[in-house]
């Protein structure tokens, strides 16, 4: 555990974190997230983080050391893409009895499933994640991965982040760690080039990657890793050759792409490509530091030269959407999708945007929305659900875009909503990306259902009528009831049947 | 006899179980204007949560007691209690359903004393407000003994005894008759303690059928009122619908029990022994001479013959099974589930004429798994049914096993929890003569939507004679 205490010490003093470079000593040793209230929590834990951005990696045995509830309550429920190897939709886990919790059996338990994993599946490796139960009873999962890398032949990468030690997204940084001690670096690809990039903390989410590396393939960059989404084993363990980085989702590794720079000196700088400008702006930035890298300066013109042929379509796209969206307040409430470059996008198109969340913003990404938006109390951390169902059910959005958690506060507000979290079945990333959440916000606000649901019965103007509905629960019993007229029966009869 | 093989294998491959403590937290979703709250760590909680939406479709208030490092090697009393006294202040529920987590019971605290003593330090605060433990850790059991065991929990912590009941019965009456031009409610109860799979759907069915004997039904847990899909007209951050706190209370003032499902014995159990209410176990609901039995028998305890309307739906079952049987003569079903409602499946299927070549279930404990009709149980998980379901005409389980189905290449029926790929599931009726009806339906429309036309090579495979040498 000492080493745990010392890699979440390490997490929260992170010298590239703009919010942390606020801080004086004290606070920062505290880490960002507040303790979750008992009682008035919402999110997940540690582990949850640490399996959110490792498991995207494809080809890779995820093995959940723990009882069954961390695994078996949460398997298969994210929406990223493979474009190849389906094990890590295989769900592995050492599902703890009480007897081998009781009997000191589990750490022998965790050996045996690793064996039985590389005997059945042969996978390039397997990662281990330590849970609650199996930290507080002292198994030591390092020395069970070590040992079974030894005798099976394959790595076995132990990923420390037991729920309890914090939140979602310590657990993310967490599993950045464990990449940097046990992965990446462990693999010399035979075919670096000066080309080659990392794309750090990109899920591909719906297979949303795949809207942005057409752009790098025909400016001739080649993604080395994209860590995690669509990842395979050897691509992140030779990660370390590639030239830059760009970092997607900032608040979730941004330590590890702080230590490859520190580490292998590559370079990064964090970006989106959610929204039109914001995708510019990144594929500049990649060819800038390609260039800094030592690629030819020629690069640079390619690549503005694609910006203006996508942004043109882009634009052009997303105008015939203005006369259905002008005027339309929209609702972003999620740590995911949103930038300040999407909440651009939308008002760029004549769209109002009545509120952010910026619970996940850098503090360059807040600055920037602030710029947009004109108004700073348009921006907030969080809302509480019963204050945005009031929100939203005075109907001062006409849609919501956020994740799953809240989806059902705007529906049951009979508010149009849109998935733009883990779980969503349309990929947003990229120039067209973009257009295709235009069109699911048009979708979504003027779909018919909406003058449906809104209405009140038309028997509700009826007050006798109104009052005899809203008595509480009038199960009448049915009027035909004839006394019994057949034979006694036993009761006793029906005991077992 | 049916062989039941243990489970042997090290790592779980693609797990059927979901947790006990979320079977609790179903069963407290139940109860009107309750909160349920996981004593664990947060993701616990989320994970529960996140696939209950996606089960449901709902909002789902669940709540956890936030356990963090220094209360997992401290302990969790402070967290526990905070945790209560947060969710009266914020929700005032009327009732907070405790399930505990493999973490909190690793360290095995006594939670039963503890509880009793926020309860007494915290009296006034928390008045108005039940407070239930159910001891569900996530290393033993799955959905129906957490199901089970919050239920018996209930009934054990809340429901008021013998004599007192019946005291307080005369009481409610007396009030009621206050009320000009009401008459007090002459119909004889009968307590329902459904299991975990039955829908909402199936509860609404159910209650209807014994209103229509001229019995007053309270079903415990009621997620027909709670879980049903409505849209209420304001904030709720509790459960809105289920089984009233009162009625709970109550229970003991039935004339009859009824359990649906075997893991509803040992809360029927209880009720008598606290109560004196005699019940009986139906195990299942579904297929025609299951219903029969269970229509003969509210009959027998109303006195009253059954209405017209379930002869009509009798006689519809029967034209079901006519028109049907052709479709499952003889194919083969693999199902996994948990136990009772394997057995509701594995009897179904049997009954119509088909064979069930695998059944895999999530614990060994259930006394019903020896009745079930199929050779041998695998208790296990999705893994061993991919491996042993690969000759099936239909596998039979929840939506996690669509990545089965999909390699096998096999037609999947979604049943049970979770089903997060498909709409409805909770408005599908499984019991009774109609459910058995429809699930005749569904299964054959399944069968013959994966029809394959006939060709030589299918063909080929019947001119292979099995006695030919």
């Amino acid at each position: 555990m000492y080493s745990l205490a010392a890699k979440i010490q390490d997490a929260f003093d992170e010298p590239a974190c703009e919010i942390n470079r606020r801080k004086d000593a004290s606070t920062r040793k505290k880490g960002c997230s507040k303790p979750p209230t008992p009682g008035a929590a919402a999110g997940g834990c540690a582990f949850d983080g640490a399996k959110v951005v490792l498991q995207p990696i494809t080809d890779v045995a995820h093995l959940v050391h723990a009882p069954l509830a961390c695994e078996g309550n949460s398997w298969d429920n994210r929406g990223t893409a493979s474009s190849g190897p389906m094990l890590w939709r295989t769900s592995f886990t050492t599902d703890l009895t009480e007897l081998d919790i009781m009997m000191g059996q589990s750490e022998r338990r965790l050996f045996h499933a690793i064996r039985q994993i590389k005997e059945a599946y042969a996978p390039p490796a397997i990662f281990v994640y330590a849970t609650c139960v199996t930290a507080l009873i002292g198994d030591d999962i390092l020395a069970v991965c070590k040992r079974a890398a030894e005798k099976f032949g394959l790595p076995v990468v132990p990923i420390n982040a037991p729920g309890f030690v914090g939140s979602k997204n310590l657990g993310n940084k967490l599993a950045g760690e464990a990449l940097l001690d046990h992965v990446i670096g462990t693999v010399e690809p035979d075919d670096a080039g000066p080309y080659d990039i990392n794309i750090l903390g990109e899920f591909n989410l719906s297979g949303e990657f795949w809207l942005v590396k057409p752009l790098l393939d025909r400016l001739g960059i080649r993604v080395r890793a994209c860590i995690p989404g669509d990842a395979r084993y050897r691509d992140v363990a030779s990660s370390h050759r590639a030239r830059a980085a760009m970092l997607v989702c900032s608040t979730a590794l941004i330590n590890l792409a702080r230590k490859m720079e520190e580490r292998w000196q590559i370079p990064f700088f964090e970006g989106s490509f959610y929204g039109i400008t914001a995708t510019s702006e990144a594929l500049r930035r990649i060819a800038e530091l390609l260039v800094k890298k030592g690629a030819d300066t020629e690069i640079l013109d390619r690549t503005d030269k694609l910006i203006a042929e996508e942004e043109a379509i882009a634009w052009k796209r997303l105008e015939s959407y203005r006369p259905r969206l002008k005027g339309k307040r929209v609702l972003i409430n999620s740590g995911g999708v949103k930038s300040w470059s999407l909440v651009h996008a939308l008002m760029e198109i004549g769209m109002e945007v009545v509120g952010t969340s910026v619970k996940k913003s850098t503090v360059e990404d807040k600055e920037r929305i602030k710029q947009v938006l004109k108004e700073e109390h348009h921006m907030f951390e969080s809302i509480a659900p019963r204050e945005l169902y009031a929100m939203l059910s005075e109907q001062k959005a006409d849609i919501m875009l956020s994740g799953g958690r809240t989806q059902f506060i705007a529906l049951k507000a009979k508010t149009p909503w849109l998935d733009i979290n883990q779980e969503r079945h349309h990929p947003y990333a990229g120039y067209d990306g973009m257009v295709e959440l235009v069109r699911q916000i048009d979708l979504a606000i003027h779909n018919p259902v909406w003058s449906d649901v809104r209405e009140p019965a038309p028997w509700e103007d009826d007050p006798a009528v109104a009052e005899q509905l809203s008595s509480p629960h009038t199960h009448s019993a049915t009027a035909s009831v004839a006394p019994l007229k057949t034979s006694r029966l036993d009761a006793g009869d029906f005991a077992e049947c | 006899m049916v062989h039941i093989h243990p489970q042997t294998k090290s790592a779980a491959v693609n797990p059927l179980k979901s947790s006990q403590p979320l079977g609790a937290a179903l069963a407290f979703l139940g109860v009107d204007g309750a909160i349920p709250l996981f004593h664990g760590s947060q993701g616990c909680t989320s994970f529960a949560l996140v696939l209950c939406v996606r089960h449901f479709k709902e909002t789902v208030p669940l709540q956890t007691t936030a356990m963090d490092e220094l209360a997992t090697v401290m302990g969790g009393e402070g967290h526990l209690e905070e945790a209560i006294l947060n969710l009266k202040k914020r929700a005032n529920p009327k009732l907070i359903g405790i399930c505990t987590t493999a973490l909190a019971e690793t360290r095995s605290e006594d939670f039963e004393r503890q509880i009793a003593n926020i309860k007494m330090m915290r009296a006034e605060e928390l008045a108005g407000t039940e407070i239930v433990l159910a001891n569900t850790p996530d290393f033993d059991g799955a959905l129906e003994e957490g199901w089970a065991k919050a239920v018996t929990a209930m009934i054990q912590q809340i429901t008021r005894r013998g004599q007192q009941a019946r005291h307080s019965r005369k009481a409610t009456i007396i009030e009621r008759i206050t009320k000009p031009g009401e008459h007090p409610d002459k119909r004889k109860k009968v307590a329902i303690l459904p299991g975990w799979h039955l829908t909402v759907a199936d509860i609404e069915h159910l209650r209807e059928m014994v209103e229509s004997f001229g019995l007053k039904p309270v079903i415990l847990p009621d997620v027909s009122g709670s879980l049903d899909g409505t849209v209420p007209d304001r904030w709720m951050p509790t459960t809105y619908g289920g089984t009233s706190v009162e009625d709970i209370h109550e229970l003991g003032t039935a004339v009859q029990c009824i359990g649906v499902g075997e893991h509803m014995r040992r809360p029927a159990e209880l009720l008598q022994k606290l109560t004196g209410v005699p019940y009986a176990v139906f195990q299942s609901l579904t297929g025609l001479k299951n219903v029969d039995r269970f229509v003969s028998f509210l009959s027998e305890i109303s006195g009253v013959v059954a209405p017209p309307k379930i002869h009509r739906c009798r006689a519809q079952l029967q034209d079901a099974l006519l028109d049907g049987h052709f479709h499952f003569a003889g194919k083969k079903i693999a199902i996994a589930a948990e136990p009772d409602q394997l057995y509701q499946l594995a009897t179904f299927f049997i009954g119509l004429g088909a064979e069930i070549i695998s059944a895999v279930t999530t614990t060994g404990a259930s006394k019903i798994l020896e009745k079930v009709p199929a050779e041998s149980i695998q208790i296990g998980d999705l893994g061993d049914f991919e491996d042993l379901a690969s000759d099936a005409d239909l596998v039979v389980t929840h939506s996690h096993g669509r990545q089965v189905a999909e390699r096998l290449g096999i037609p999947l029926l979604r049943v049970g929890f979770p089903v997060f790929d498909r709409l409805g599931s909770q408005h599908k009726l499984t019991v009774l003569y109609q459910g058995t009806r429809d699930l005749i339906f569904e299964a054959a429309n399944v069968f013959q939507a994966h029809q394959r036309m006939p060709s030589p090579e299918i063909l080929d495979g019947l001119r292979k004679r099995r006695n030919a040498g």
